[in-house]
């Protein structure tokens, strides 16, 4: 039961890290200085979700856990975010459409977990359904702008919509230690949420494609080992190193 | 002129269309975009205030942005936008014809007045 609750703090966090890790990677390279500042606004507001769950990850754990030990010194197949976060950024469609798809899925999400019995994650979810709120408003008007924008931007949509389509299906696959929040359950109004979207975007939603599964139980795609080379680094040649 | 290519690469991506672009972020890219001010009103503030400008493709986007650059630290709670080409300013050459003539009517200031112990806030 505590390891199930432990794994499940751990998935939360791990996704919310790798994601925000991701998007950091924008900061000084965005297609303009204020959309620069707002994806790596929401990059933050994600590794402070994640933060926060690797607390209390780490207090569950006990003994020398820490978030810094939890973020830092677990090997790729211990993490357990989904394979949608790891993703490479691709063009700004591709990483506005990742952050989309995500953004929606983490609101339907957060809106069950702030009234599930755990105080914890419930309050950690209360907490950052605003921030989630105002990443959907965001990343669903760029995906209808750039869908519905130029030929060369639909085309681009289309593309990533190509990519990153084939992992939307983990999200509302449960695993074992999955038993909060019914997930299986946001999928249809996912996918609605999605449709409305994608249809004023004129963008095609996908049918019967095949789904990429594993992210949850630590199988990852080629992606996270790389992200992990660059996020722990410092750790792994200077143990304990600080600021 | 030395012509300068530098690539990055990132997590080993082939680089077609990696993170950041490359090219497309040019200054006539970003002048497509108009210019907008930004006015915030603080939590206290009454009015509201110019904070600064920047490029977004319509209103809703420069609010967004508006919200992204200037209020990341608690500055506002209400934000305006418009357009900078909406705005028509003073011209500072006739700084002279159109404020000069009010530097010595000092009778313009209400200080010639004795305000009765009765009337607040003046």
């Amino acid at each position: 039961m505590k390891e199930a609750l432990i794994n499940y703090t751990l998935h939360l966090a791990d996704t919310t890290l790798i994601l925000a890790q991701r998007n950091s990677e924008w900061c000084g390279h965005g297609p303009i200085l204020e959309q620069d500042i707002a994806i790596t606004n929401i990059s933050l507001d994600l590794l402070g979700q994640s933060r926060n769950f690797y607390q209390y990850a780490a207090t569950l754990i006990g003994g020398d856990a820490t978030e810094d030990s939890l973020a830092y010194l677990r090997k790729e197949r211990e993490f357990k975010n989904l394979l949608l976060a790891e993703q490479p950024n691709g063009n700004w469609g591709q990483t506005i459409l990742r952050q989309y798809l995500y953004s929606q899925f983490q609101y339907l999400l957060f809106e069950k977990l702030q009234q599930c019995n755990n105080e914890q994650l419930a309050a950690i979810a209360a907490k950052s359904i605003k921030e989630t709120t105002y990443h959907v408003r965001w990343s669903s008007e760029w995906v209808i702008r750039l869908g519905d924008g130029t030929e060369e931007s639909h085309t681009r949509m289309l593309k990533a919509i190509d990519e990153l389509w084939r992992y939307t299906g983990e999200m509302f696959v449960p695993a074992v230690y999955e038993t909060i929040v019914d997930v299986s359950a946001l999928k249809n109004v996912w996918l609605q949420k999605v449709n409305i979207i994608f249809t004023e975007a004129t963008l095609p939603v996908p049918e019967k494609a095949f789904m990429q599964t594993g992210g949850k139980e630590g199988k990852h795609t080629e992606q996270l080992g790389y992200i992990l080379t660059e996020l722990q680094y410092m750790q792994r040649a200077y143990p304990g190193a600080q600021w | 002129m030395k012509n300068l290519f530098i690539q990055k690469f990132y997590y080993g991506d082939i680089p077609e269309e990696k993170a950041g672009g490359s090219g497309y972020q040019t200054k006539e890219d970003a002048a497509n975009w108009p210019l907008w001010e930004v006015f915030i009103r603080s939590k206290q503030g009454l009015d509201h205030k110019h904070a600064g400008s920047l490029h977004a493709a319509d209103a809703q986007m420069a609010i967004e942005n508006a919200r992204d650059v200037y209020t990341r630290r608690m500055e506002g709670v209400s934000i305006w936008v418009v357009e900078s080409k909406y705005i028509t300013a003073s011209n500072p050459e006739e700084a002279g014809e159109l404020y000069e003539p009010a530097v010595d009517k000092v009778y313009r200031h209400p200080t010639f007045y004795d305000l009765p112990d009765e009337v607040n806030h003046m």
